[in-house]
């Protein structure tokens, strides 16, 4: 595999350890090719690195300019991934329990040290919805969306949704007042929904002789809280999805998204 | 000082906000030429930097700039104008060059470059960019952590997150299943169907103006003045009881607005026509489901004989009805909030009995 190396007379003692590490075995076992400084290194790269064969070996030159992209795209995936790094470490102090989800936030306001698991995950939670927005904001500007790109855009409108929920989801979390009446408020939508909530038009037609169909303990908010109010039930729902429904779908859909980013052509340009 | 303070406050009034925001729009694009220069650029974030370090010093404006959640607004606000100006001043360059024969930069910029280094190195330097501001600002803010959850105290306002105040801003003029259900789902569905609706082939991977100016136009006014501009309304500008407060008023919550709205069927029945409301909640409501129905059904045929026929005859009949459905159901905000400033009209349609109410 290795090519031939050009030998600098004037190498210093990094190039010369450089080079000797990676002539080593370990260093081979892990990578399959020299330093991707000629072309055909720089398509193995691509080729044989799990994490950089999402990408493709060439693209438009407008495609990675920030001025074309913003990269908002890319912020989006970024963030995403420290909201998941983040939100792990924040799993090993909380308890989704009415006794437990506020004090375990305290606790970790209070005696972890250097703790800025809960800022990075919360700030990290708002940008990502700035930034997928601003995405879409972006792909809709240029025309990206535009055959052949057209069920990518879906995807992503998908996407942009699930963003919207698993933000949502995890705001009722520190269980405090900031939180219980924002998803109250939030989740009261779900009472009128038409024919299914209990409050919506349509609800009162549903109803075997005289016994109503559709009341507020089967609710659609009913499933949505566990519960006709935002209690215990709605807590352990919110987490559940906050932590693994949502994440998973999310992540599916992602892998599908960068996937269709490269089959539809590449980032998108002029013919 | 305090005179300004009071012209702002006057002029951040819900029903000027709105219209100043889409006057704002209507100038952009139409002196898209003007707007695009890096003066006007950069005299607009200018504006906006001094706004905002003037209205630092108002005890009332702090309280709310300075909400931890409310931080990442205006850094919605800023990237927002910026990125709506950026974008602007990209399509008008690339409508020079295109009239002039040369074609969008894009094209120029076709020829494939190596994605490494070329991008993973862009890659790796904003990922080091982005966890510095994001390491930076969690250390400098604090997230919030109010009383713990009391069922019984509510606080007022209560607010949803903030990604949702442009659909809580939307309860004012319409009821939860319209407001919080029917047409939440309908963006979703009309973001979905763009791509789809959208049959204009030109305009691909390049920005430009001349080349899609409906597309545009429709997009930034439901993307820009409905969802972002009323976000911000209802973020900044909605306190106690969802009333309106100006930024540099204090929230007070004894603050009273008269609520003197009025049912289209009290307008006809009472009013205009001096008998009482009927008893029947059809005869009753007979004008307002009229109004709907030609306002929902009728409207398109009729527009694709007249306004709208090019369209019509562009699209075809299936993309047109879409199109013009969604378009009409976008636009049944605005129409609703202007019978509301003009006429106090409550309900164009109010069948309490069914929980229907338009
Ligand atoms: C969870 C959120 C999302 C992530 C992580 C994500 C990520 C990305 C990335 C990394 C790209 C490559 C180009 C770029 O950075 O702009 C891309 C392209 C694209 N995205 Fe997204 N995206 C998300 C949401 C969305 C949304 C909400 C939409 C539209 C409604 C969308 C539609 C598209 C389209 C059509 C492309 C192709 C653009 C082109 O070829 O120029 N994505 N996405």
């Amino acid at each position: 595999m290795a090519e031939t190396k050009t030998i600098d007379p004037k190498e210093t003692a990094a190039t010369r350890l450089w080079n000797w590490l990676t002539e080593t075995q370990v260093w081979k076992s892990v990578f399959r090719h020299d330093r991707p400084d000629s072309d055909r290194t720089r398509v193995l790269v691509m080729l044989s690195n799990v994490f950089l064969h999402l990408h493709p070996v060439r693209m438009r030159k407008s495609g990675v300019k920030l001025r074309y992209t913003w990269c908002m795209g890319g912020m989006s995936f970024f963030l995403f991934l420290s909201l998941t790094l983040t939100g792990l470490l924040l799993m090993f102090y909380y308890r989704p329990t009415l006794e437990y989800a506020y004090t375990d936030i305290v606790a970790l306001r209070e005696h972890v040290p250097l703790g800025i698991m809960r800022e990075m995950h919360r700030w990290g939670a708002h940008a990502m919805v700035i930034t997928v927005m601003l995405h879409m904001f972006r792909v809709f500007l240029t025309g990206s969306y535009k055959p052949p790109r057209e069920f990518n855009w879906s995807v992503g409108v998908i996407m942009l949704v699930l963003t919207l929920l698993l933000s949502f989801t995890g705001y009722l979390l520190p269980w405090d007042q900031l939180a219980i009446w924002a998803i109250t408020v939030g989740s009261n939508m779900a009472r009128a929904t038409p024919f299914l909530g209990h409050e919506g038009p349509g609800a009162a037609l549903l109803r075997l002789g005289d016994v109503p169909l559709i009341h507020a303990y089967d609710d659609a908010r009913f499933a949505l809280l566990g519960g006709s109010f935002v209690g215990e039930g709605a807590l352990l729902r919110f987490y559940v999805l906050h932590c693994v429904g949502l994440p998973l779908v999310i992540a599916v859909l992602m892998a599908v998204h960068f996937w269709r980013v490269r089959k539809d052509g590449g980032i998108s340009g002029p013919l | 000082m305090g005179l300004l303070k009071g012209t702002i406050n006057a002029l951040a009034d819900p029903r000027l906000y709105f219209i100043v925001a889409v006057l704002s729009l209507i100038v952009m694009v139409w002196k898209r030429e003007k707007v695009a220069s890096n003066a006007f650029g950069y005299s607009m974030m200018g504006l906006l930097t001094a706004f905002f370090v003037f209205g630092a010093f108002d005890p009332n404006f702090q309280l709310i700039i300075g909400k931890p959640d409310n931080v990442p607004i205006i850094g919605l606000i800023f990237s927002l104008l910026f990125l709506t100006w950026y974008a602007m001043r990209e399509a008008v360059r690339n409508d020079r060059r295109i009239a002039a024969g040369k074609g969008p930069i894009e094209k120029e910029e076709s020829d494939r470059v190596w994605v490494w280094p070329d991008l993973v190195y862009t890659e790796l330097i904003s990922l080091v960019v982005c966890s510095v501001i994001l390491i930076v600002w969690s250390i400098v803010l604090k997230a919030p952590l109010e009383q713990p959850a009391n069922r019984s105290v509510t606080p007022n306002p209560s607010k949803a997150p903030w990604y949702f105040l442009g659909l809580q801003e939307m309860l004012v003029y319409f009821d939860p299943w319209l407001a919080g259900v029917v047409l939440p789902g309908l963006i979703i569905v009309g973001l979905i169907a763009i791509p789809y609706i959208d049959k204009n082939p030109k305009g691909n991977g390049y920005y430009t103006f001349n080349e899609r100016k409906a597309e545009i136009v429709i997009f930034l006014f439901g993307f820009v003045i409905l969802w972002v501009s009323l976000i911000v309304l209802g973020t900044f500008l909605r306190g106690p009881n969802w009333n309106f407060f100006g930024p540099f008023e204090y929230w007070d919550v004894h603050k009273l607005e008269a609520l003197v709205n009025v049912n289209l069927s009290e307008y006809i029945w009472v009013r205009a026509l001096r008998t009482g409301l009927p008893g029947n909640w059809f005869l009753r409501e007979i004008f307002g489901i009229l109004f709907v129905i030609v306002y929902t059904f009728a409207l398109p045929p009729i527009l694709a004989k007249s306004a709208f026929k090019k369209y019509y005859e562009k699209l075809g009949p299936p993309r047109y009805y879409v199109t013009v459905f969604l378009f009409l159901m976008m636009m049944s905000l605005p129409a609703k909030m202007l019978l509301r400033w003009l006429f106090n009209l409550k309900y164009i349609v109010a069948i309490p009995e069914f929980f229907f109410n338009i």
